[in-house]
């Protein structure tokens, strides 16, 4: 037994068991495991980053693409820009908005995602499928939704006698930004209503079932209980809501291409509509990468909120 | 304070497991009643049917004569502590105090005068403003303890609360919940899987095993004159000793099984060659462990003999030992008690 215990350890000794235990080495594994995550974030996230301040500091144009470096000029130049100024003040209407509806509806659909009930498959099906429809399918849908004379919308609304002709939702400037609003919302709202779900599944049901002893209604237990306890991933969904938002332009430029007269104008879409549809790559840049500092300052504000309570 | 009465209670979850079977059980007023047994045996569910966090198959719960089946938990007067606390997290330990008044509308200086009150009696007056994370575990199960007070229930519900602390702190604590109870007199049913926080607090204690009690009746009772050989077996470390004969199963507790000369057979007792194979010492007393053959087939069987027993025992050899006619417990094979009293 013992000289057969002794053979086996000089065979993990030689060379070919050093070979063979070669991926239980952590120095060599980590970088290895890392590789393909650094070659996507330099590739597709650092690069195009700083081609996009050194565009944003140049004179560049689809054009004259020749570089010529300008400073802050672009800068100047779009604060000028009454597009700009409106497309500004729009992205924070929509982005503010947008989200107070998400969050309260989001929250609402995580109560009905945790719930047990019969049928809850389908309820489940139902809250995911905004999420999981293509855009160009969903854009589709809501053109026709929404379109100036044959609106299945309108025609409800004229047979409940709440109506008279049409509404003309995307042709109105109020109007519009509703509409652009109410599509954003059915589209983020599973996602955040997901994330929240994770949190209220983490609550422990004890604490649900003290609050029920402790005489606590649905209400008490709603307020004091579980959205306070629930509060640090929501303000996480929020925060992935709110980038998602500031940074989107797919609702806006499918369903109004900015209009009418740039009364939905945002600056994900202006930077779009400057840049790659007008050529002026440095504008284009210079917009852009003004949405950088705020998003970062929103980032860094709910993270900290978030480890604030996370602390306590 | 009130009576908790349960009648015939059947409780099967949504996959088809039967947790509580069929359960006749009543406190008296006032009373420390202990439902006792090993863990998946229906004790935890059966008590949250009665806080109404579960709702029975079948039968029914009544507390203080009137019958709360579909009522919610806020409407039955009970207060229930369980095994994690479940004290809220993000509120401080006076606002977990207050939770139950706060919800039963009451204005907010009498809430504060009778959490004082409680954390007083708990003595936890100092941590008010702490919260629940910054709290070791018995101060936590001191803190659920005050939150389930406040209220002045007419029942509490205890779920192993003693069961996150550690063995030390395990034996003070179940000291003081004994004194609490004793000084709140209110009816208290407790939960536990160890026999001896059973044996040590209960007026009474209810044996459960799948979903059923096998015995119902103070610690003494249960412990001398188990219902059968489940009982015999679940209550005592170690065990009760257990033989099998032609016609029956014969039953005598390890304390009871001594060398012959301490102890005599007496009236219907037995002489046993007892064949030792190991001596264990625990300081207080000695276990002794082996077989008998005499009274049944060679059975492996334990003896304990308190450390005042200086009768020396070794491994390995065959020592004459007795168990008294009056210490013999006889079972039917099924396992039931037989009022049969000798071999």
């Amino acid at each position: 037994m013992a000289s057969k215990a002794e053979q086996r350890m000089t065979w993990q000794v030689g060379s070919r068991a050093e070979r063979r235990y070669l991926l239980d080495r952590e120095g060599l594994l980590a970088p290895l495991f890392l590789l393909p995550s650094i070659i996507y974030i330099v590739a597709l996230v650092a690069v195009p980053f700083l081609l996009a301040i050194a565009f944003a500091l140049s004179d560049v144009t689809v054009g004259d693409p020749s570089y010529d470096f300008v400073g802050l000029r672009n800068f100047a130049a779009i604060i000028r820009d009454s597009t700009f100024r409106r497309s500004l003040g729009n992205t924070v209407l929509f982005t503010a908005v947008s989200m107070a509806l998400v969050v309260v509806l989001a929250k609402l659909l995580a109560l009905i995602l945790v719930a047990d009930f019969k049928g809850k498959w389908l309820v489940r099906l139902c809250v995911l499928l905004p999420w999981t429809t293509p855009v160009a399918l969903a854009a589709v849908a809501w053109l026709w939704l929404l379109d100036s004379v044959f609106s299945p919308v309108d025609w409800v609304l004229r047979t409940m006698g709440l109506l008279h002709g049409n509404a003309v939702y995307l042709g109105r400037p109020g109007l519009a930004m509703a509409s652009v609003i109410a599509v954003h919302v059915w589209r983020i709202t599973p996602l955040a209503a997901v994330i929240i779900m994770a949190g209220l599944v983490a609550i422990p049901d004890d604490i649900t079932d003290a609050a029920q002893v402790d005489g606590a209604g649905p209400w008490r237990t709603l307020f004091e209980i579980t959205v306070p306890l629930n509060l640090p991933v929501i303000a996480v969904a929020t925060l992935f809501g709110a980038i998602l938002t500031f940074t989107d332009m797919t609702v806006v430029y499918v369903l109004t291409r900015g209009g009418p007269i740039a009364a939905t104008q945002v600056l994900a879409s202006w930077a779009f509509f400057k840049g790659i549809e007008g050529g002026n790559l440095a504008q284009g840049a210079a917009i852009a990468l003004f949405l950088f500092p705020v998003l970062l300052a929103a980032a860094i504000a709910i993270l900290q909120s978030v480890r604030r309570m996370e602390v306590r | 304070m009130a009576v908790v009465e349960v009648r015939d209670l059947h409780k099967r979850f949504a996959g088809g497991v039967v947790a509580v079977d069929g359960v006749d059980l009543a406190t008296e007023e006032g009373e420390y009643l202990v439902l006792l047994g090993p863990s998946g045996c229906g004790k935890t569910t059966l008590l949250r049917v009665i806080a109404g966090l579960e709702q029975p198959t079948s039968g029914e719960v009544l507390i203080g004569g009137s019958p709360m089946t579909g009522l919610p938990p806020r409407a039955r007067q009970i207060a229930m502590v369980f095994q994690s606390y479940a004290l809220y997290p993000h509120k401080t330990v006076l606002a977990n105090i207050t939770f139950p008044l706060k919800a039963a509308g009451i204005d907010k200086a009498e809430r504060r005068r009778k959490a004082e009150w409680a954390a007083g009696l708990l003595g936890i007056g100092h941590l008010l403003d702490r919260r629940p994370r910054h709290l070791s575990g018995g101060e936590r199960q001191r803190v659920a303890l005050a939150r389930a007070l406040v209220r002045e229930p007419s029942v509490f519900l205890l779920d192993e609360p003693l069961s996150n602390l550690d063995a030390k702190l395990r034996a003070t604590a179940r000291e003081d919940l004994r004194e609490f109870q004793e000084r709140i007199g209110v009816t208290t049913i407790y939960v536990t899987h160890d026999q001896v926080e059973a044996m040590a607090l209960g007026d009474r204690i209810a044996v459960m095993s799948e979903g059923k009690v096998r015995q119902v009746g103070t610690p003494q009772q249960v412990y001398r004159d188990p219902a059968d050989t489940f009982v015999a077996t679940f209550l005592g470390s170690p065990p009760m000793n257990i033989l099998e004969r032609d016609d029956c199963l014969v039953g005598f507790r390890p304390e009871h099984l001594l060398p012959r000369g301490i102890a005599e057979p007496g009236d219907g007792g037995v002489s046993l060659d007892f064949h030792v194979h190991r001596v264990e010492h625990l300081g207080s007393e000695r276990h002794v462990v082996g077989t008998v053959g005499e009274i049944g087939q060679e059975t492996r069987v334990i003896a304990v003999l308190p450390s005042t027993v200086a009768a020396p025992v070794h491994a390995g050899q065959t020592e004459p030992f007795v168990a008294a006619g009056r210490d013999l417990r006889f079972f039917a094979k099924s396992g039931q008690r037989l009022e049969r009293q000798r071999l």
